[in-house]
C-alpha cells in the first residue's frame, strides 16, 4: 500500500470533505483508536498513566480548547490557567454538593460553567484586539486565581485551602479519589478526548469554523461578508472555555486528586498550554495533540536523561527545561510558525509524491 | 437622467434594465473636519452595470464603503429595494444581499480557495450548534448543498484546479478571481466591485471584464463598480457616475459622460494627457 | 479625618509604586515604538539583571551548578566581592550583550512577522531567560544591597507628624527609588527628544521603511533600544530586588507594567507615566478601602481589571492615537 490519493476517487462532496481523505491516513486513525481503546487499558501501569498518558490526554483537551480560540478564531488568551481553575472548582463544588449525581455530568456541567465565565471575559474582545486582548485575558487569570484563593466557599472552608477530590465511580469503577486505578483514570480521560476532538473537528470544518477563521484572517472583511463578529468571537470563547473547563475538571479530579489554586492553575499553566499549541501547530487539531504530547514528554525525557542518566540535581534539570522550552518556542516561531502539524503535513506531502521529487 | 424613467430602460445592446434597486440621496460623509463626500445623489437600477469613476481621492471608495455599510454618512439617505436603510452594521448589510470585493484583496489567507468561497454562503447556513458539533443531518446536508452551489461558481470562474490550494499561495490575478467567487457565492442582489482590475495586465483585465459581463448576464446580478481604467469602464458599464473632490460632476451613459465638459476637464483631460 | 490622613499616606505610597511601574512601562514603550515588539520578557529581564548583579557582586561562579553537575567539581564563589558601582556597570554590559544577542538570534529572523507572533516569541524569550538566570546563578532567593538607604524615613515621619499630628511611614528606599526612577524617566525623554540617536529611534518608530530609506540602521536602533530596555530593567531590578529580595516573583511585579501600558497606550511616553501613577495609586487605594472586606491581596489583579474595564470604553488607551479602520 503506497501513500497516495490517486485511484482513491471521491464520488460525493461528503467523501471529498471527510477528515482523512487518504486511505492510509484513515487506517492509521482506526489503528490508533484500536490501540488506545483496546490494548493500552490492559497494559497500562501507574507510572505510565501518571507520568505520561493521563496528563497527555488532559492537556490535549486544554490545547484543543485554546487552539479553537487562538488557532482558529485568532484571539490570543493568557487566561487558560484561570479557566482551568473554574472547571476544577466547579466540578469540586458539584461533586461535594450532589454526590449522588454521576461525575461525568458534573464534568460536563463544569465545562458549561467555564464556558459562561469565558464568554464574560471574552466580551472585551469585541473592542480590543491582538496583544491588548492577550494582556486583558491576564485579568481573568489573576482575578480568578485570587477569587478561588480568597473566597472560602469555593474550597468548602477547608483549613488547608486545598480542594480534594472524593471518590466517584463510573459504571462501578472508581475514577477519582485514592481508589481510582490507572486504567480507569486513563479510560475516562480517553473517552472525553475522543468525543471532544471529534466535536472540535466537526465545528472547525463547518459553518462556525469558517466564521472563526474568517475573523482570524481578516476581521473587517469577515464582517463585510456577513459574519457577526460578536457571535463569532463569543462562540469561540464559549467553546474554547468549555474544553478548557473540562480539562481543568479532569486535571483536578482525575489526575491531581488535590489542588491548590495558585500552584495548579497559575499563570505558568496558561503559558504551558499556549506553548503546546504553538509547538504543535496553531489552527490544527492534530497539532493540539502533537504539542500536548511534546510538552508532556519533554520533562519526562529530560528528567530521565539528566537526573536518571547523568545524575544531575532535579532543580537544575527543571531550569534547563525552562531554557529548552523557551528556546523551542522562539525557534518554532522563526522556523515553522505552524508547528509540528505543518512539519507533519510537509512530510506527508513529500511521501505522497515519493519517490518522485515533484 | 434623460429619458430613463424609474420604470427602467433598454440598453443599446438590448438588455432590459429594471426599476431602482438602490438610491442614494444627498449623501455627505465627513472624517473629522474633512469632507470626503459632499451632497451626492444617484441611483442603481435592477440589472444594470453602474460605474463610479473619478481621479484619486475623489471619494469613490468612500462611496462604496457607504453602500456596503462600512461607513455611515452624516447626512443623506440610503434606500435599498424600496426601503430606507437605517444605520447598520456591515454584516447586517451583507445579509440584505449586498456583497463586495476589495481594492486590496481581502481574502482569508489561512483558508483554502474552497473554504474562502464557502464563507460567501455563511449567511445561508442555518444548522444549529449541536447539529454542527455532531455533524448531524442538517449540518452535513447543508454543507453538501452549499458545496454544490459553490462548485457551480468555481466552474463558472474556471478555478477548478486550485480548489484546495491555500489562497495565500495564489498569484494576484487568481486571488482577485477567488474574491469575486466569494462575493458571487452569496448570490447577492447587488455586487460591489472595488477596482476589480487594479494591478492586472491586459490579458487578466480582459478575463475579468468577461466575467463581470457574464455574471451580469447569467445571474442577472446588479453590479456597481469603481474603476480607474477608463477604457474598461466605458466598455463595461451602462451608466457612469463621475466624482471629483467628493462631488458628483457627471452622471449618464458612457457616451454622455464622455462628452460632458466638466468631466473632460476634471478627469479625462488629465488622465489622457 | 484620620481616615483621610491614612488615605493620603496610601496615595503617597501608591504614587511611589506608580513611578516604579512607569519606569518598567517605559522599557516596554521604548521597545514597542522602535521595533513594534511587545516585549513580554521585560519583567524577566529585570529579574535576570538583578540576579546577575548579585552574582557579580558576590563573586559567584556563573553556571557553577551546571559545571559541578557535569564535571563533579564543587565550584561556587571566586572568593572576591565586587564593589557595587563596578558590578552595576558590568551588569549593564551584560544587558547590552543580551540585547545584541536577542537582536541577532531572534528579532532579525522575525522581521515582518505579525505583532502577535513577535509577542509570543518574547514569551518564549522570557522562559529562556528565566531558565538561564537560574542555571547561571542558582534559583535561591538572594538579598541585594547596593548601598541604597533602607528603613522608615525619620525626616518624613517628623515633618508629617508636625503637620498632621500623624507621622507618615515612608520607606527611605521608596523615596530613593522614586527619585532615581523620575530622573531616569526624564533622561529617557530627553534622550529621545534631543539626541541624534533618539530622533533616529523615533523615526524608526514612525515608519520603518522611511527610516531605512534615509539611511538609519534598523539593527543599530534595535540593539540600542533593547540595551536601554535592559538598563531600565536593571534599575527596576535593583529597586525591587533591594526591597523584597531577588526571586521569581520579581518578574511578576514587573508585569504590572502591562496594565499600565493598556491604560496609557502602548506608544505614549506620557501615557506610561500617567498610567503608572494611576495604577499605583489606584491599587493601593482599592486595597486600602475594599481589600479588607474581600480578604486582601487585591493588588494581584486590580491593575489588570482596571485596565480591562478602561479598555472596553477607550480601546486606544489614555494617550494612544485613535485607530481609524480602513478596508
Amino acid at each position: 500500500m503506497i501513500y497516495r490519493e490517486a485511484g482513491d476517487f471521491k464520488t460525493s462532496y461528503r467523501d471529498d470533505s471527510q477528515t482523512f481523505p487518504i486511505r492510509l491516513d484513515r487506517w492509521g486513525y482506526y489503528i490508533t483508536l484500536a490501540v488506545a481503546f483496546g490494548i493500552i487499558p490492559f497494559v497500562i501501569n501507574d507510572y505510565w498513566a501518571n507520568a505520561v498518558l493521563v496528563p497527555f490526554l488532559i492537556y490535549a483537551i486544554a490545547a484543543l480548547g485554546l487552539n479553537i480560540l487562538t488557532g482558529y478564531a485568532g484571539q490570543v488568551s493568557l487566561g487558560t490557567g484561570g479557566f482551568m481553575a473554574v472547571g476544577a472548582y466547579s466540578v469540586y463544588k458539584l461533586m461535594t454538593a450532589f454526590p449522588e449525581v454521576n461525575i461525568v455530568i458534573h464534568i460536563l456541567l463544569a465545562g458549561g460553567i467555564t464556558a459562561m465565565v469565558g464568554v464574560m471575559f471574552g466580551l472585551p474582545s469585541l473592542r480590543i484586539k491582538g496583544f491588548y486582548l492577550a494582556v486583558a485575558t491576564l485579568a481573568a487569570q489573576f482575578f480568578l486565581v485570587w477569587l478561588f484563593n480568597k473566597v472560602p466557599w469555593f474550597y468548602n472552608y477547608s483549613a488547608s485551602g486545598q480542594i480534594n477530590a472524593p471518590t466517584r465511580t463510573v459504571l462501578g469503577h472508581a475514577v477519582t479519589g485514592p481508589a481510582a486505578t490507572a486504567p480507569a483514570k486513563y479510560l475516562i480521560c480517553l473517552v472525553f478526548v475522543f468525543v471532544l476532538a471529534w466535536v472540535a473537528r466537526n465545528l472547525t470544518r463547518g459553518t462556525l469554523g469558517r466564521k472563526w477563521m474568517a475573523i482570524r484572517d481578516m476581521d473587517i472583511a469577515a464582517e463585510i461578508i456577513g459574519v457577526n463578529p460578536l457571535g463569532a468571537k463569543l462562540s469561540a470563547f464559549a467553546v474554547s472555555s468549555f474544553f478548557i473547563g473540562i480539562a481543568g475538571a479532569l486535571l483536578f479530579a482525575v489526575y491531581l486528586g488535590a489542588a491548590e489554586v495558585g500552584e495548579a492553575f497559575g499563570i505558568n499553566k496558561s503559558f504551558l498550554v499556549l506553548f503546546m499549541i504553538i509547538i504543535g501547530g496553531l489552527g490544527s487539531i492534530f497539532g493540539s495533540f502533537a504539542g500536548a504530547a511534546f510538552l508532556v514528554l519533554l520533562p519526562v525525557l529530560l528528567k530521565n536523561l539528566l537526573v536518571g542518566g547523568l545524575g544531575w540535581p532535579t532543580d537544575l534539570a527543571a531550569h534547563i527545561e525552562l531554557m529548552i522550552v523557551g528556546a523551542l518556542i522562539v525557534l518554532f516561531l522563526i522556523v515553522e510558525p505552524h508547528g509540528l502539524a505543518r512539519l507533519w503535513s510537509l512530510a506527508k506531502e513529500k511521501l505522497r509524491l515519493w519517490p518522485f521529487p515533484h | 437622467m434623460n429619458d430613463m424613467t424609474s420604470q427602467g430602460y433598454v440598453t443599446p445592446d438590448g438588455r432590459q434594465i429594471g426599476g431602482t434597486l438602490m438610491e442614494l440621496k444627498n449623501i455627505t460623509l465627513r472624517f473629522g473636519g474633512v469632507v470626503a463626500i459632499k451632497d451626492i445623489s444617484f441611483d442603481i437600477r435592477q440589472g444594470e452595470i453602474r460605474a463610479i469613476i473619478g481621479p484619486n481621492g475623489a471619494g469613490k471608495s468612500s462611496m462604496l464603503n457607504i453602500i456596503s455599510g462600512f461607513y455611515t454618512p452624516q447626512e443623506g439617505e440610503v434606500w435599498f429595494k424600496g426601503y430606507r436603510r437605517g444605520p447598520m452594521k456591515p454584516y447586517q448589510v451583507a445579509r440584505l444581499g449586498i456583497a463586495r470585493t476589495f481594492q486590496n484583496i481581502a481574502l482569508f489567507d489561512g483558508m483554502s480557495v474552497l473554504d474562502n468561497i464557502m464563507t460567501g454562503r455563511l449567511n445561508r447556513m442555518k444548522a444549529g450548534f449541536l447539529a454542527q458539533a455532531m455533524w448531524w443531518g442538517s449540518a452535513a446536508r447543508e454543507e453538501d448543498e452549499n458545496r454544490e452551489a459553490v462548485e457551480k461558481i468555481i466552474d463558472f470562474l474556471e478555478i477548478q484546479n486550485i480548489r484546495k490550494t491555500p489562497v495565500g499561495r495564489l498569484p494576484y490575478g487568481l486571488k482577485k478571481r477567488v474574491e469575486l467567487a466569494r462575493a458571487l457565492a452569496a448570490e447577492p442582489k447587488l455586487l460591489l466591485l472595488d477596482e476589480p482590475m487594479a494591478g492586472m495586465n491586459v490579458e487578466e483585465k480582459e478575463d475579468m471584464s468577461r466575467f463581470i459581463l457574464d455574471v451580469n448576464d447569467e445571474f442577472g446580478t446588479t453590479i456597481c463598480l469603481i474603476e480607474h481604467d477608463m477604457g474598461v469602464v466605458m466598455d463595461l458599464s451602462d451608466r457612469v457616475v463621475v466624482m471629483d473632490y467628493g462631488k458628483k460632476i457627471g452622471d449618464g451613459t458612457p457616451a454622455e459622460v464622455r462628452s460632458n465638459q466638466a468631466v473632460i476637464d476634471a478627469y479625462l483631460g488629465v488622465a489622457h494627457d | 479625618m484620620d481616615q483621610l490622613i491614612f488615605a493620603a499616606e496610601v496615595v503617597l505610597n501608591g504614587l511611589m509604586a506608580g513611578v516604579m511601574y512607569a519606569l518598567v512601562a517605559l522599557g516596554f514603550v521604548l521597545i514597542f515604538k522602535a521595533s513594534g515588539v511587545f516585549n513580554y520578557a521585560q519583567g524577566v529581564m529585570a529579574l535576570f539583571a538583578a540576579l546577575t548583579l548579585v552574582g557579580i557582586q558576590n563573586g559567584q561562579v556563573p553556571f557553577a551548578h551546571l559545571i559541578n553537575a557535569a564535571f563533579g567539581t564543587s565550584l561556587h564563589h571566586f572568593g572576591w566581592t565586587v564593589p557595587s558601582v563596578l558590578a552595576i556597570l558590568l551588569t549593564a554590559g551584560v544587558m547590552v550583550l543580551l540585547a545584541f544577542l536577542i537582536e541577532k538570534l531572534v528579532l532579525q529572523h522575525l522581521v515582518g512577522q505579525e505583532p502577535i507572533i513577535l509577542f509570543m516569541a518574547t514569551i518564549g524569550l522570557a522562559y529562556f531567560l528565566e531558565g538561564l538566570g537560574d542555571v547561571m546563578w542558582g534559583a535561591d532567593i538572594k538579598t541585594l544591597d547596593v548601598g541604597l538607604p533602607q528603613g522608615i524615613s525619620d525626616t518624613v515621619e517628623q515633618v508629617t507628624a508636625n503637620w498632621f499630628g500623624y507621622g507618615f511611614f515612608i520607606d527611605r528606599l521608596d523615596i530613593w527609588a522614586t527619585v532615581i526612577a523620575a530622573l531616569l524617566v526624564a533622561a529617557l525623554v530627553a534622550f529621545s527628544q534631543y539626541t541624534k540617536q533618539g530622533r533616529a529611534m523615533r523615526a524608526v518608530a514612525d515608519d520603518h521603511q522611511a527610516a531605512l530609506s534615509v539611511g538609519i540602521s534598523l539593527r543599530f536602533i534595535w540593539v540600542m533600544v533593547w540595551s536601554i530596555a535592559g538598563f531600565v530593567a536593571l534599575v527596576a531590578g535593583i529597586m525591587w530586588g533591594t526591597k523584597s529580595g531577588v526571586q521569581f516573583s520579581l518578574s511578576l511585579i514587573a508585569l504590572k507594567a502591562l496594565p499600565v501600558l493598556m491604560l496609557g497606550g502602548f506608544t505614549s511616553i506620557p501615557g506610561a507615566i500617567v498610567g503608572g501613577l494611576i495604577i499605583g495609586v489606584g491599587e493601593k487605594l482599592f486595597e486600602f478601602a475594599i481589600g479588607p472586606m474581600v480578604g486582601g491581596a487585591t493588588e494581584n489583579w486590580f491593575a489588570y481589571v482596571l485596565a480591562l474595564v478602561f479598555l472596553v470604553f477607550r480601546p486606544q488607551g489614555l494617550f494612544g492615537e485613535r485607530i481609524i479602520e480602513r478596508v
